[in-house]
């Protein structure tokens, strides 16, 4: 359904095509190889600057913050992806029906997300990681839980625009069957919209998997990822300002990455 | 027999090198990393102003105000129920006992000027000094000792709330000045416990809302999770003390935040600092980092009764696997001692080295060898909870994470919050290894006692017949070579028993800012404000 107005190859998506490409492409690599360990430690290599050596230096424990900024990156990029998924598989099925059917699930739905909605997504996670224990797939639930409201939202209101449209109505008076309608006549047609709050979404889910290691609840360490090393860095920012830099500066990346590329999908789609 | 009080003092003190005494025995120790002491010549030279009397140049000014940063919210300001040792530090300002500890180890006089122990140590006689008086405005009368010996050792109501106290078999008033002390069995060490908080006859549950006591400062206010503030005494004993009117303790959960406020000046001392901060604050010229060993023993404790720790082998195969002077590197910069056993190696007299048991750096093939004698070829997962607010320990976990990897261990970190740490760790056992410190209040038993099977704080569910009859027989020796000999054989029993994996005494980074002077470094956990002024 590749974009028939609009420009398919704008400067945003290139530009948000490289720089998550790149990104993801380090993720991935780093899950089956790094330059270095990202555990092992060595007392000779502390706090060691950044050379050709080691692209971004070493930490305390004379790691090298580049194999940990490709681990790290890989994590935060699968676990925010497992996230994205989680919720808007449920988000799209939950905006669909209450979207389409309205009645008391509506009701009922949106009462529950405006109270979702109503605490700060990181407390509402905080609260939910400290029933469920913290770790990798607590984090991957507690996101995913607090992130489908927004899908629910943005998923029911173009159900509901699109349920009474000319060409739905006369696909039901030829009896296609609910769940047809439902999945194959109207869901690509809320694709377009859908695909910018996926994007904005994983930025979301980048930050949030960042904010929660870093409050040492997420990836819990030796284990890498960028949230966490950023917290581990924030002792030496004196002394080693690059140990901060390197997951600081890949933060920003991966985000930027995402927003250009969101924004290039939409113009696409215009 | 009398004696004078800092005669015998003195005599104890010809056998040890530093005194860290202690006898108290509810006082419970906690995963400090660091902590604020000193022995008495790591920090001369340094200190500034160990005797503000005898400061050469300025004489110390009086008013002004200082906010310590401390680790962790208070447990109690009952001072018979506060067991955390960092709750400890901070009540050492509002409450003295009948004797103190001074900044050298030693016992002086604090509510009692004088006292006089029997020849066979079963009577003790206070001699209560005349012009003491508590915050409330009330002279301490022997009433009130009274009272409050009677409430700790357990003859008020049956439970004794300091536990070494409970020896206490009946507490006499001679005259208005004068109380004795009659205990069950001797004990050279017991007098340490006599530090025990004096309070107001009577007042016992409200000391947890409004404490009262001798000290130096009085109390004004806390707010739990943020600060403890506690104001100027003006009718202390001691002469001229203290100098500042007003100290607040501010809860510091981060050592991060502690750094930014430090820096900011919105705390002035800081006696826990990491290596790294260390350097920081070394280079901004604003503060003063005083370096001096703790009174801390990290280790990384070891549930003797849960599997597969339970089996010594495996224990000894994790002792192996352990390079200490790596970590000591990592975490602590190189400023720890490291150790074998339960003791702290300034404690001259009653050290024992035991390092080379199982040797500071990692032996691979030793351990792996008695892995696989364990039965345990393929090693084991192995799961070590941390209390997550001591970024030391949390460190020193990542080390040993990666230390144990290289035998086949597969160990990881699980942060755990610090009143979850106390309740289902320290309290409930429930667990199978943890990194944290425990310190040594008073004596050098202390450290020991712990390791009794039936001991409360024995939460390593160590188990030892051996160990618990040479402890009973340390206990009841009234020499002192006697009892050192006594307390190397239990540290020796610890290290061929493979107890628990003792790591070092950290070292201990202390910052004060360069507006205060006076501050003292004890050899026990304290924070002693009352000579701290304002330059």
């Amino acid at each position: 359904m590749a974009g028939h107005a609009g420009e398919k190859w704008n400067k945003y998506f290139a530009a948000g095509l490289f720089m998550t490409g790149a990104a993801v492409l380090l993720g991935i690599v780093g899950f089956f190889w790094t330059p270095y360990s990202t555990t092992a430690m060595s007392a000779a290599e502390r706090f060691a600057a950044p050379s050709l050596r080691h692209l971004f230096g070493t930490d305390n424990f004379g790691r090298d913050i580049f194999s940990r900024v490709m681990k790290g990156m890989g994590t935060t990029i699968v676990i925010s992806a497992l996230v994205v998924l989680f919720s808007s598989g449920i988000g799209v099925l939950l905006g669909a029906l209450t979207g389409y059917f309205g009645g008391l699930l509506d009701e009922a739905v949106m009462r529950v997300t405006d109270a979702v909605n109503g605490f700060p997504s990181i407390l509402l996670a905080l609260v939910m990681i400290s029933l469920l224990g913290s770790g990798r797939q607590n984090l991957i639930l507690s996101l995913g839980i607090v992130f489908v409201p927004s899908y629910v939202r943005i998923v029911r209101s173009e159900y509901l625009r699109l349920r009474d449209a000319d060409y739905i109505g006369r696909a039901r008076l030829m009896g296609v069957g609910k769940a047809r309608v439902l999945f194959v006549h109207i869901l690509p047609n809320v694709l377009p919209v859908l695909w910018v709050s996926l994007m904005i979404g994983f930025n979301n889910a980048i930050l949030a998997e960042s904010g929660m290691s870093y409050l040492g609840i997420g990836v819990l360490p030796p284990e890498a990822s960028l949230g966490n090393m950023l917290s581990d860095a924030q002792g030496y920012l004196q002394s080693a300002p690059w140990y901060a830099l390197a997951p600081g500066l890949s933060i920003v990346w991966l985000v930027l990455g995402f927003s250009l590329f969101s924004e290039g999908i939409r113009r696409r789609f215009e | 027999m009398k004696k004078k009080l800092f005669s015998l003092l003195m005599a104890a003190l010809l056998t040890m090198a530093v005194l860290g005494g202690c006898a108290d025995g509810t006082g419970e120790s906690s995963g400090d990393n660091s902590s604020a002491e000193s022995t008495e010549d790591m920090a001369s030279g340094q200190t500034p102003g160990a005797d503000p009397s005898t400061q050469a140049g300025e004489s110390p000014a009086y008013g002004g105000s200082a906010v310590v940063g401390i680790q962790q919210d208070i447990d109690s300001l009952d001072p018979h129920l506060a067991t955390a040792a960092g709750t400890k530090e901070i009540l050492f300002n509002i409450f003295e006992g009948l004797v103190k500890s001074d900044e050298n180890g030693n016992l002086i006089g604090a509510v009692a000027s004088d006292y006089t122990v029997s020849e066979d140590g079963l009577v003790y006689t206070f001699t209560l000094r005349d012009n003491v008086k508590f915050h409330n405005g009330n002279a301490v009368t022997a009433e009130d000792v009274k009272y409050s010996l009677e409430r700790v050792s357990g003859l008020l109501d049956g439970t004794p709330l300091i536990s070494a106290l409970s020896t206490i078999q009946a507490v006499d008033i001679i005259d208005e000045r004068t109380v004795q002390v009659t205990v069950e069995s001797a004990d050279a060490e017991l007098i340490y416990s006599f530090v025990a908080a004096i309070i107001p006859a009577g007042s016992g549950e409200e000391e947890g809302a409004v404490p009262v006591g001798t000290g130096p400062f009085s109390f004004v206010s806390y707010s739990p999770q943020e600060s403890i503030v506690v104001k100027k005494n003006p009718d202390y004993w001691q002469e001229g003390l203290p100098y500042l009117d007003e100290v607040t303790f501010k809860i510091v959960n981060s050592a991060e935040t502690a750094l930014m406020e430090l820096q900011g000046g919105t705390i002035d001392i800081y006696p826990y600092l990491t290596d790294s901060q260390a350097q920081t604050l070394r280079s901004g010229n604003t503060h003063q980092v005083i370096a001096s060993p703790s009174n801390v023993v990290q280790a990384l404790f070891l549930n003797n009764t849960a599997e597969p720790l339970d089996d010594p082998l495996v224990r000894q195969a994790i002792l192996y696997a352990i390079d200490k002077e790596e970590i000591n590197t990592f975490v602590g910069g190189g400023t720890g001692s490291l150790i074998g056993s339960a003791m702290l190696p300034t404690l001259a007299d009653y050290y024992v080295d035991l390092n080379d048991v199982y040797g500071t750096t990692a032996n691979v093939e030793k351990a792996k060898e008695l892995l696989a004698q364990a039965g345990y070829e393929n090693g084991f997962d192995l799961s070590i909870d941390i209390p997550s607010n001591y970024e030391f320990h949390m460190q020193t976990g990542e080390v040993i994470v990666e230390q144990l990897k290289a035998v086949g261990i597969n160990a990881t970190v699980n942060p755990v919050e610090w009143n979850t740490w106390l309740e289902d760790i320290y309290n409930g056992r429930k667990y199978t290894a943890t990194i944290s410190g425990i310190t040594c209040d008073q004596t050098p038993g202390y450290l020991l006692n712990r390791f009794q099977t039936e001991s409360s704080k024995n939460f390593i569910n160590y188990s030892n017949e051996a160990f618990d009859e040479t402890y009973l027989k340390a206990h009841g020796a009234m020499d002192l070579k006697e009892k050192a000999e006594y307390y190397k054989q239990l540290q020796q029993l610890l290290t061929d028993d493979a107890a628990t994996a003792f790591l070092q005494v950290p070292g201990n980074m202390t910052a004060i800012s360069n507006r205060l002077e006076g501050y003292k470094f004890y050899p026990i956990y304290v924070q002693d404000m009352s000579t701290v002024y304002v330059k």
